[in-house]
């Protein structure tokens, strides 16, 4: 699969969701790429902002989309990575903050 | 904006959007960083690596910029350029 067409398929995706992708187009598909790269390297689409453990049970809450995605755009208006936002967001009418860890520490790759 | 002499490192994962932000803002400012690139580190290089981010930012969370003495969690800006002027 090709960026352009992981792309298609998540920005279909997220308007089901009720979100979107960020519009940013450049930073998206470096995200696209980075999800690629991690499917090749663990068979899943492991968080590309976070240090994975290549198992796919103990990465399971940061399979993208994470576990995290929906408290973090609910609070902060988009995911840890800036890959999912709301319509908000997007449009610049909630600010741009920057998304702290919500992944518990116990569960980080920390080795 | 820090003197060229700045030693400033950068912990980093190649796949990471806000990494990659950020070794863009640096390149932009024209100013030299050392990046490491943890996920593609294997074995003790690894190791060695992750015992400096964890000594820099307990939380383990990328990117990991230090400058000289400051060290700044994730691509924020602001205080990049904080921790550049007062260097």
């Amino acid at each position: 699969m090709t960026p352009e067409q992981l792309y298609d398929i998540l920005s279909k995706y997220a308007e089901s969701q009720g979100i979107r992708l960020n519009r940013d187009r450049d930073l998206v598909m470096g995200i696209m790429a980075g999800l690629l790269t991690n499917e090749q390297r663990y068979g899943y689409r492991s968080c590309p902002c976070r240090l994975s453990w290549g198992d796919k049970e103990k990465d399971k809450d940061i399979a993208c989309p994470c576990v995290y995605r929906d408290p973090d755009i609910k609070e902060y208006g988009s995911c840890y990575c800036e890959l999912y936002v709301s319509v908000e967001w997007n449009e610049g009418r909630i600010p741009h903050r920057q998304v702290p860890e919500r992944r518990p520490k116990d569960k980080r790759r920390t080795l | 904006m820090a003197k060229s002499q700045t030693k400033i490192r950068l912990f980093t994962l190649s796949t990471c959007s806000h990494c990659i932000r950020t070794k863009k803002f640096f390149k932009d400012a024209g100013i030299d960083v050392e990046f490491t690139d943890v996920d593609l580190l294997e074995g003790a290089d690894r190791e060695k690596a992750m015992d400096e981010v964890k000594k820099l930012n307990p939380e383990c969370t990328f990117p990991t910029i230090c400058i000289g003495d400051h060290v700044v969690v994730g691509f924020n800006e602001d205080r990049i350029r904080e921790a550049l002027e007062k260097k």
